[in-house]
C-alpha cells in the first residue's frame, strides 16, 4: 500500500489534525512501517482460524434497566468552551 | 419513454427508538421534554474514563423485534466505533454495529394489491387469495442516538445532549420496495408492529421513528435483465455485502452480480411523516425519471424534502464520500444471545396485527374492513374481542359470529366518535366491555330504537349507570306490542286526515310523515317496523 502525501493529509482532515509539513512527512514514515509490518502479518495463514471478536473472554456484560441520577446541568456544562442558557454553544455547523 | 417504462426501486432506513427508561450505555433518563442538558453523565457525555454498559432490555426489545421481523440473530454481536464529528456526538463517534449486527435475513409483509382502480390506489387484500407481499429487512442493529442541535441564524448552534445515548434499532430494507404507495405501507405495517410488541412508542413528533429513503430509476429494458434470484439464506458472501452495503449506506443500490443494473440513487432525509415519504418519493422519482428521459445523469447525493416547497433538494454539497473507519468498540465485549433467552423473548410476542386481522373475519364475520380498524389498535382489538366473550356468554342462542358486527359497528361509530371528540386512548375509555354490551343487546334486540341507545350511551358515560338502568328509568323501552301500539296509530289517523286521504290517494310518501307522527305521540318508544305496519294494514281499510 502506498501511503503518500495525499493519504496522509486525508487522514489527518478525517481526525481533524493540522500537521505542519515536517509532521507530516514523520508520520509518512511511521505510517509505512506500521502498514508494511501489517503486510507482513497477512502473510500468516489464517484459514481455519475463528476471527477474534474481543480481546477480553467475557460476554453479556450488562446492566438492568434503571435509571441513575444525571449531573446537574451546570455541572454538564462546566467544562464547555460556550454556552448559552443551558446550551452548549457551537458554530453554526449547516448552512 | 412514458414513466411507466421505469421501474422505482426503494430501500428505507428507519431508526426507531427502543422502549426503556435509561439509556443504552449508562443511567440517564430517556424522558422526552426535559429541560436542556439535564440528563446526561460522565458516560453519555463522552468525558475521558468512563466506561459504557449496555442496557439489557434494550437488548431484549431489540431481538423482540427481530423475531417479530422473520429475522436471524446473530450470536455472537458485537459493538463497533462509528467516526464523524459533529457537535451533537460528543465522543466524536457513535456506538453503532457494523459487521454483527444483532439481527439480519427478515422480512414484513404488506398487503398485496388486491386490485388497482382506474386511479390507481390500491385496495388491500387479506383474503388469503393472494398471498401478501414480502419486503426484505437486511438487518437491524442497535445504536446509540446523538444529541440535538438547534440552529441559530446569527452563527452559532445550541446543542442539547439529552438524547445523546438513548438507544435506538436501526432497521434497514431490502431495495424491494417498488413505489412510494408501497414506502408507506410499508412503515404503516412496521410502525403497527413496534407500538404492537411494545417496542417503541413511534412517535414521530418526539423523534422515537425516524425515515430515510434511497431512491434510484431504471429503465424497464433493464430490469429484465436484473431478475437475479433471491439470495439464498445462509450464503455468508452475499449476506456481508449486504451488510458493508447498508453500512456504508448504499441501501437503494444492490449489486449483488454483473447482470444487476440499477439506477445512481439518492437518500432523501428530513421525512416528518409517512406522508412526507410517500410525496417526497414520489416527487423524486418524477424527477429522476426526467434527467433520465433528457439523457442527463442522476448525481448519487443526500437530498433534503422541503415541504413548504414540495420538493427535494442537496442537503449540502458532498466534496467527500462518508469515511466513518468503523472499528470495534473495544469498552464493550461481545454479546452472546443463547436459545433460551431468544425462546423466552418469543414467548412475549403476542399475536401479530396481520394475523389478527385475518381471524377476525373468520372466526367473527366482520367485513374485512372493520377487521382493518379494529387491529389497527391493540386496545381496541382487545375491547372488541373482551365485547364478544361477554355478548356469547349472555348469549341463549349462540353462534360463532353472533354479536360481532353490531359491537364493531358500536365501537367504529359511537365510540370512536367520542374517543376522538374527547383526544382519549381507548385504554382510559371508561365504559367496560360487559357494560357496553349489555347496550348493544338492547339495540341489536331492538328493544330500544338507535336514537334511544345514542341517548343511553351518552348517559352512560356521564354518570357511569348501566345501560339496563338508564334504559328502565327513561322508560325508553321500545313498546313493540300491537295492541299498545294500535292505540297511537289510529290517533294519529284521526288527528292526520289530510295525510291519511293523501296516502289512500296514492301519495304513499306521507306514509313515513304518519309514522313520525305515532313515534312522537308514543314519546320515540314504538317499534318503528310495526308502527309502518299497522299503519298500512289501517289505511288500506275502508
Amino acid at each position: 500500500m502506498e501511503i503518500d502525501d495525499k493519504l496522509i493529509s486525508h487522514l489527518a482532515y478525517l481526525a481533524r489534525l493540522k500537521l505542519t509539513d515536517k509532521e507530516g512527512q514523520s508520520l509518512k514514515g511511521n505510517l509505512k512501517e506500521i502498514i508494511d509490518y501489517v503486510e507482513e502479518l497477512k502473510k500468516v495463514d489464517v484459514a481455519n482460524i475463528e476471527p477474534l471478536v474481543h480481546t477480553v473472554e467475557q460476554t453479556n456484560v450488562w446492566r438492568e434497566d434503571e435509571t441513575k441520577p444525571s449531573l446537574p446541568a451546570d455541572k454538564a456544562l462546566q467544562n464547555a468552551p460556550a454556552k448559552q442558557a443551558n446550551f452548549f454553544k457551537v458554530p453554526k455547523v449547516i448552512e | 419513454m412514458d414513466n411507466m417504462d421505469y421501474k422505482i426501486t426503494i430501500g428505507l432506513e428507519v431508526h426507531t427508538q427502543l422502549k426503556t427508561s435509561s439509556k443504552l450505555f449508562c443511567g440517564c433518563s430517556t424522558n422526552f421534554g426535559a429541560s436542556p442538558n439535564s440528563q446526561t453523565c460522565p458516560v453519555c457525555l463522552g468525558l475521558p474514563g468512563v466506561l459504557p454498559v449496555v442496557n439489557r432490555k434494550a437488548v431484549a426489545l431489540a431481538v423482540k423485534a427481530a423475531l417479530a421481523l422473520n429475522c436471524k440473530i446473530n450470536s455472537p454481536t458485537k459493538f463497533d466505533r462509528k467516526n464523524y464529528f459533529y457537535p451533537d456526538l460528543p465522543k466524536n463517534y457513535q456506538i453503532s454495529q457494523y459487521d454483527l449486527p444483532l439481527a439480519k435475513e427478515g422480512y414484513l409483509e404488506i398487503p398485496n394489491p388486491k386490485s388497482r382502480s382506474p386511479n390507481g390506489t390500491e385496495t388491500p387484500s387479506y383474503d388469503g387469495a393472494q398471498s401478501p407481499r414480502r419486503i426484505g429487512i437486511t438487518r437491524a442493529h442497535l445504536e446509540e442516538d446523538a444529541g440535538k442541535s438547534m440552529h441559530s441564524d446569527a452563527g452559532y448552534s445550541l446543542v442539547d445532549l439529552n438524547r445523546t445515548g438513548v438507544p435506538l434499532l436501526e432497521i434497514v430494507s431490502e431495495p424491494d420496495i417498488n413505489s412510494p404507495d408501497q414506502a408507506h405501507q410499508y412503515l404503516t405495517a412496521l410502525k403497527e408492529l413496534l407500538i404492537y410488541l411494545e417496542i417503541s412508542d413511534c412517535d414521530m413528533e418526539k423523534g422515537s421513528l425516524r425515515v430515510d429513503a434511497n431512491i434510484s430509476i431504471s429503465p424497464v429494458s433493464d430490469v429484465s435483465l436484473r431478475e437475479v434470484p433471491r439470495r439464498a439464506s445462509g450464503d455468508d458472501e452475499v449476506i456481508s455485502k449486504s451488510n458493508e452495503i447498508a453500512s456504508s449506506r448504499q441501501g437503494g443500490i444492490r449489486n449483488d452480480s454483473g447482470e444487476t443494473k440499477l439506477g445512481v440513487k439518492t437518500e432523501i432525509k428530513n421525512l416528518n411523516s409517512f406522508k412526507f415519504v410517500a410525496k417526497a418519493l414520489e416527487f423524486e422519482a418524477n424527477r429522476q425519471i426526467e434527467l433520465l428521459k433528457s439523457g442527463k445523469e442522476v448525481v448519487q447525493e443526500t437530498r433534503l424534502w422541503d415541504e413548504d416547497k414540495q420538493e427535494t433538494r442537496p442537503l449540502r454539497s458532498k466534496e467527500d464520500v462518508q469515511d466513518y473507519r468503523y472499528f470495534p468498540e473495544p469498552d464493550l465485549e461481545p454479546l452472546v444471545i443463547n436459545e433460551g433467552w431468544i425462546g423466552q423473548i418469543r414467548k412475549t410476542i403476542p399475536e401479530l396485527p396481520a394475523a389478527r386481522r385475518v381471524r377476525f373475519v373468520n372466526q367473527y364475520g366482520i367485513p374485512e374492513y372493520d377487521a382493518d380498524v379494529l387491529t389497527a389498535d391493540k386496545e381496541l382489538a382487545n375491547y372488541f374481542e373482551e365485547c364478544v366473550k361477554s355478548y356469547n356468554s349472555t348469549q341463549r342462542e349462540r353462534s360463532p359470529a353472533s354479536g360481532g358486527k353490531a359491537i364493531s359497528n358500536w365501537l367504529m361509530s359511537e365510540v370512536a366518535k367520542y374517543l376522538n371528540e374527547q383526544k382519549m386512548e381507548m385504554k382510559d375509555f371508561k365504559i367496560k366491555p360487559q357494560e357496553l354490551v349489555e347496550l348493544v343487546k338492547f339495540s341489536a334486540a331492538r328493544q330500544i330504537t338507535s336514537t334511544a341507545a345514542k341517548e343511553v350511551f351518552g348517559e352512560m358515560l356521564k354518570s357511569g349507570k348501566s345501560a339496563t338502568a338508564i334504559v328502565s328509568e327513561k322508560g325508553l323501552l321500545q313498546v313493540s306490542d300491537q295492541g299498545e301500539i294500535e292505540v297511537f296509530v289510529k290517533e294519529a289517523l284521526k288527528s292526520n286526515p289530510q295525510m291519511a286521504a293523501d296516502y289512500k290517494a296514492g301519495k304513499t310518501v306521507v306514509l313515513q310523515a304518519l309514522v313520525g307522527q305515532v313515534m312522537r305521540l308514543s314519546k320515540g318508544k314504538s317499534n318503528p317496523e310495526i308502527v309502518r305496519t299497522l299503519l298500512q294494514k289501517h289505511l288500506s281499510e275502508k
